[in-house]
Parts: C-alpha cells; sequence; structure tokens
C-alpha cells in the first residue's frame, strides 16, 4: 500500500466512520437519559432524509406548487438544514410522547420499551413505503461537488464537511452535557430517576429536549448521508442504524465519546479491512475485531459497568 | 328468520358459484410474479405495465382466440419484494391458491430461481423475462425465459472492452450476495481472461446488498490501474458506484450489464453515467417495426421510454399467448391444460418479439437471442451501438 492510497482510505474511513458517529451519538443521548436503547433512531435518520429531499426540491422549485420566488443556492441549504431538524425534532418528540412517554407513566419494564421502539421503526420504514412508493429518490445536489486531486488522493469538498461537521456537533453536544445546566440533569436523569424529580428538575421537559437534540442529530445525518450518497430508499435506515448501533455499544453506550470514537472504530475497521483482505471478507472480519473489543472490555471503551440497585 | 339467512346465503354462495364457473370457461389466468416494491421497484412497475397495455388490447379486440373459442385474459399480480423466499411464496400462492394457468416472472435471477424451483415442482410453467442467470431454467422442464444466458452476455462484454475500448486489463465490482451479478462478474472474469491472459482482471472486488460505501473497493480499483471498470448491478446501485468512482479518480470507461437497463437509470445517475456502455436486450434509440409502435404506445400510456424490462415482458407474455394458442384448446383441467401449454411452448419454432426472434428446440428453456450493446448519449438517451449474436 503506497502512502496515497493509504491517506485515501484514511479520508474514507474519516467519512464513512462520521456517519456512524453521528448516528451513535443519538443513540447514546437517548440511552444516557433514559437507559433506553431507541431502536427507531435508524429510521428517524431515514425520516430526515426523505424531509430533507422535499424541502430541498420544493425550495429549488421542482415542483407544480412553487415558492413565490427563487431562492440562491447557499440560501436553500441554510433553509432545507434548519427546517429538516425542526421537523425531525418534531418526530421525535412525538414518537416518545406517542410510543414511550404512555409505557413509562404505567413503570413498565425498560424492555418493552425497547420492543416499543423496534416497532416504532418499522412503522416507519413501511409507512413511508405505503406512502410514498418504493421507488428511489434522488436527492439534489445542494452543495456543489468539487473535486480535489493532491498528489494522487481524491477527495471532495462533501467528505470534508461530513468529517468537520461531525467533529463540531461532538465538541458541541460534549460541552452540553458536561458543561451546562440542562446537561446535568441530563446525567441526573440517568442516574437517579426517583431522586431527581424531587430535587425540581422537570423530568419531562428534560426528556423532550433529549429527544429534539438526538432527533435533529439524525436529521443532521440525513441530510449529510443523502448528500453523499443521493439514492433515498424507505429502508436506508435500517442497516446503517443497526451497525451505529453496534458502534455505540462498542464505544460506551451511554457516553458521547464513547459513540464519537465508537463510530470511528467502525468505519476504520471497515474500510481498512475491505482494502486488506478480499472484501469478501469485510463484515466478518469487521464484526470479529469489534467482538473481540467486547470480550475485553464489556462496557465498551468509555462505558462504566453499572450495578443493579436491590 | 334464521332460514332467511340461510336461505339468502345459499342464493348467494349459488350465485357466485355459478358466475364462477360460467366465467371460469372463458377466462385464462396468467400469473405475475414480480417486484413492485424491495430493491427494484421500476422492474415491477415495468412488468406490471407491459401487461396492463397488452391486456387491454387483446380483451378489447374480444379476447384471445384458443381453437374456436375466444377467451378473455385476467392477470394477477404478486409483489414478491425483490426477495428470494418471497419469490417462492408468491409463486406458490399464484400456483394453488390463484390457480393460474401460467406465470410471468419473477424478472431478476436472485428472485427467478426460487421461484422457478417451485414452479418446476409444481408442474407449472414459468417464463422469466429478465432473468439471464443459467440456474433459473437449468435442469427445470417447466421454466422458460424471454432472454440472453450470461454465460453469452460476460463473453460479449469481455469481447467488447478488448475490442471497442482497447481494454488489456480490467476492474470488477460486484454484489457477492446475489445470483445475478455474482454470475456475471464470474462469466465475465473467465472470458477476458481467455483473451487477455491470466491475472488480466487485476481488480474483482465484492460487496454486499445494502451497501451505499464503495469507497474502499473504489480506491483499490483506481490504484489497480485498470483500463476498465465492469459492475453488472442494478439501477439504485450503480449511480452509487459511479458517482463515487468518479469522486476517487476515476476516469476511464464503466461498462455495465442488461441489469442497467431501467427506465430510472439516469433519473438517479444524472450525468455520471453518460458515456458508459452496457450490454442489453433492445435499444429504444433507433428502433424500428413492431419495436418503434410498441415504445411509442408505452411512451404515450406512461410517460415515460419502456425499458428492456417492459421489452422482454411484453415479449414473454406474447410467446406464451402464442404457445397457449399452438396448444389448440383448453378442457378447463388445470393440469391438464398446464401440460398441453408447456409442450405447445417448449416446440415454439419461431416468434417474432420486438426484443429479436424467439424460438426453443424443446430441451432447454433458453432461447437463442442476440445481445445490444449500448452507449449512453450525451442526451442520456440509450443509443444502439453494436448488435453482438451468438
Amino acid at each position: 500500500m503506497t502512502l496515497a492510497i493509504f491517506i485515501q482510505n484514511i479520508l474514507n474511513a474519516l467519512q464513512w466512520g462520521s456517519f456512524y458517529a453521528l448516528i451513535a451519538l443519538g443513540y447514546n443521548m437517548v440511552y444516557g437519559v433514559l437507559l433506553l436503547i431507541n431502536f427507531a433512531h435508524g429510521d428517524v435518520f431515514m425520516v430526515g432524509a426523505y424531509v430533507a429531499f422535499f424541502i430541498s426540491t420544493f425550495l429549488l422549485g421542482m415542483y407544480a406548487i412553487q415558492p413565490a420566488w427563487s431562492l440562491p443556492l447557499g440560501v436553500v441549504l441554510v433553509l432545507t438544514f434548519l427546517l429538516t431538524m425542526a421537523i425531525t425534532a418534531g418526530v421525535g418528540v412525538t414518537i416518545e410522547r406517542v410510543a414511550y412517554r404512555p409505557l413509562r407513566r404505567k413503570g413498565a419494564s425498560r424492555l418493552y420499551v425497547v420492543i416499543t421502539a423496534l416497532m416504532v421503526g418499522l412503522i416507519l420504514e413501511n409507512g413511508n413505503l405505503a406512502l410514498l412508493g418504493a421507488s428511489r429518490r434522488s436527492f439534489p445536489e445542494l452543495i456543489p461537488k468539487v473535486i480535489y486531486n493532491v498528489e494522487g488522493v481524491s477527495f471532495t469538498n462533501l467528505k470534508i464537511i461530513v468529517i468537520i461537521v461531525t467533529l463540531l456537533v461532538f465538541i458541541f453536544l460534549q460541552r452540553v452535557v458536561m458543561k451546562t445546566k440542562w446537561g446535568m440533569a441530563m446525567r441526573a436523569i440517568s442516574y437517579d430517576r426517583v431522586a431527581v424529580p424531587l430535587m425540581g428538575i422537570p423530568v419531562d421537559a428534560i426528556i423532550i429536549m433529549t429527544f429534539v437534540l438526538g432527533s435533529s442529530l439524525a436529521a443532521l445525518a440525513g441530510i449529510l448521508f443523502a448528500v453523499s450518497y443521493p439514492v433515498l430508499e424507505p429502508y436506508m435506515g435500517a442497516l446503517v442504524g443497526w451497525k451505529a448501533f453496534i458502534s455505540a455499544v462498542v464505544g460506551g453506550i451511554g457516553d458521547i465519546r464513547g459513540a464519537f470514537i465508537g463510530g470511528f472504530i467502525l468505519g476504520f475497521t471497515e474500510i481498512f479491512v475491505a482494502t486488506i483482505f478480499p472484501s469478501t471478507y469485510r463484515d466478518l472480519i469487521a464484526f470479529g475485531i469489534l467482538l473481540l473489543i467486547m470480550t475485553l472490555r464489556p462496557t465498551g471503551i468509555f462505558g462504566v459497568a453499572r450495578r443493579t440497585k436491590v | 328468520m334464521r332460514s332467511r339467512v340461510l336461505g339468502t346465503l345459499a342464493v348467494l354462495v349459488l350465485g357466485l358459484f355459478l358466475s364462477g364457473s360460467v366465467w371460469a370457461a372463458d377466462v385464462i389466468k396468467i400469473g405475475f410474479n414480480i417486484e413492485l416494491t424491495g430493491d427494484i421497484p421500476k422492474v415491477g412497475e415495468a412488468s406490471k405495465y407491459a401487461g396492463e397495455m397488452l391486456k387491454e388490447r387483446i380483451n378489447s379486440k374480444g379476447g384471445l382466440k384458443v381453437g374456436n373459442k375466444s377467451y378473455k385474459l385476467e392477470f394477477v399480480y404478486q409483489d414478491n419484494e425483490a426477495k428470494a423466499e418471497s419469490a417462492a411464496a408468491a409463486a406458490t400462492k399464484l400456483v394453488s391458491q390463484d390457480r393460474v394457468l401460467a406465470i410471468i416472472g419473477p424478472q431478476a435471477s436472485k428472485q427467478a430461481i426460487p421461484g422457478g424451483e417451485v414452479c418446476d415442482t409444481n408442474e407449472t410453467v414459468m417464463i422469466s423475462p429478465w432473468s439471464t442467470n443459467p440456474k433459473t431454467t437449468g435442469g427445470r422442464p417447466w421454466v422458460f425465459r424471454g432472454c440472453f444466458l450470461d454465460p453469452f452476455q460476460g463473453p460479449v462484454l469481455a469481447k467488447f472492452a478488448t475490442e471497442e475500448l482497447k481494454a488489456k486489463r480490467a476492474a470488477v465490482l460486484y454484489d457477492i450476495a446475489s445470483d445475478y451479478p455474482k454470475g456475471l462478474a464470474e462469466f465475465f472474469k473467465e472470458a477476458f481472461e481467455k483473451i487477455n491472459g491470466k491475472g488480466s482482471v487485476v481488480a474483482f472486488e465484492t460487496f454486499t446488498t445494502k451497501d451505499r460505501d464503495f469507497s474502499a473497493q473504489l480506491t483499490k480499483i483506481v490504484a489497480s490501474k485498470a483500463d476498465v471498470l465492469m459492475t453488472p448491478q442494478y439501477y439504485d446501485e450503480v449511480p452509487l458506484i459511479v458517482k463515487q468512482a468518479h469522486e476517487l479518480g476515476w476516469k476511464k470507461p464503466i461498462l455495465g450489464s442488461d441489469s442497467w437497463d431501467s427506465a430510472e437509470l439516469m433519473n438517479l445517475c444524472g450525468n455520471d453515467c453518460k458515456g458508459s456502455f452496457f450490454s442489453t436486450h433492445y435499444a429504444v434509440v433507433g428502433a424500428k417495426g413492431a419495436a418503434k409502435e410498441f415504445i411509442d404506445s408505452y411512451k404515450k400510456k406512461y410517460g415515460y421510454e419502456p425499458d428492456a424490462v417492459a421489452a422482454l415482458t411484453w415479449d414473454s407474455i406474447g410467446l406464451l399467448l402464442h404457445a397457449i394458442q399452438n396448444a389448440k384448446n383448453l378442457t378447463g383441467d388445470l393440469k391438464k391444460d398446464r401440460k398441453a401449454v408447456r409442450d405447445a411452448l417448449a416446440t415454439v419454432k419461431k416468434f417474432d418479439g420486438i426484443t429479436g426472434t424467439m424460438a426453443f428446440d424443446g430441451k432447454t428453456g433458453d432461447p437463442n437471442k442476440c445481445a445490444v450493446m449500448v452507449k449512453i448519449n450525451p442526451e442520456g438517451k440509450f443509443e444502439f451501438f453494436k448488435s453482438v449474436c451468438p
């Protein structure tokens, strides 16, 4: 492997890992507060991509009903990001309100809530299939693609944007969770759900806040994914969502740093296994490595074992 | 009160029974086992559209004449979700529950191979219009196809790459979890290495269905200094592969196979696919005669030009109806009729379709057909480049 190919693959892995990291961050936000594995998260990511598709094509005037004025691409881009994140956050909060909160109120075990989350995911996938049909959609080129070639290493501006955005999101979330009052409340809820309301912390508001953050993250990941891989389909979130969940567990479920690192670990293993070995063995070897990490550190890299209270 | 309800019910049941049997005498039921949802929904849509168009045309003329009786056509569309297991289930349902005379589809080999297994064991005629993998019909007297085979298509592509594109080294990227791409990739490799020597396929890379990122494989392919990239994938993966290849600095030609031939390809791929070549069954630009007439009426009815799947489905239904007519008369006994149709189909001497002439020799279900090399022109249309016959 020459140096150019090595650097090329590092860039590939950074981009691919970014998507896992962004989705895994969403899993970990929710898990960190509710200790709930929100299996619908991958499909919220899909919803984000579709919402972005409809908003951007509408703003670009690709429908019969057109916006009254034509907007420059930059404005379309900003509006698409903001509106998509807002709408998807609404979807996330609705799911919480309709599917998870009633169970929580009735004191159902977390296992049931996880199963509910799985069902919500399937409903989102098949609802999309029923509503919009199975045909693929081509995502418009929101960010004009520029291909750079430096010393045999080829990369696009998209690749760089994806990697930088992921890094910024990570720093932002880490600050929110560790340095703000809201973050402190989030951590407190996961620590002791019974005592926290007694301290005057509005639990439901904090949980809604968590879902807003988690879902807008999924939306962000969805837009970036759709821009990078511009073929949309109803099941696009399923496999990526599952793999991102695995990377969240490897990194340490419930920890922001864990999701970030875990996502990149999975991205790097997948890309480099495919580079060094015949690509047929990619998933076999990649997940073999992850299994090894898990047996060495069952709680993940940043995870801390919790003792169940008697 | 109770007897009245019973009486009404009895009348209803009797009515249903009567109407059923009256209709059954003059209706030919044909099943469609097609990919209406899943990975390649456009393929299912094209099949259904071609079916509806042909049905309307024949029924509006009073139906299909078999012997001295006219039959109305009735088509039953079953979705196989582009999944192997659902294809088997759909075939079973059509054979035993819908009790169809014969089945058209599945289209893709991944579905057609298990679907063919079910039809063959249940002694029902199946024609797959689009499946090019040898396993679909191999050793199955009840299964036929409407197109050429991959052992033919592979060498056609290899020869084209060598002669027209002047390639000495080739790279292949394919989905190892799907029968069609896997089979064709191997046939291509074998043929290309036969011409250009062992090791001339310098990269033979794989991925699995649903993968979206091919950067690791494509980085290898770009570094392998191949002259051409061959990727026998379906229309939902081709745009991603082609775009990512270009992003990673691939500037040489990209070669595809008949799975590229979908009306949806250019909507998803845009400029990136222009200038690529692929082998297929017919070309829209430059069509003449019956093919031209088919293309025009399809476009008028559905708003876009029919792809190879639509044309092959049209031909396969035509072929089936031709065989039914050759079977002389239908008895109404499903088992006997299915056998009669199979025997008539296996010995079709000549059927002129819009994708070429078809004939069966009674031994296999594979017609001898020519392949067409198509170039995607700067307007994004599939343009006839060259015809290759066996």
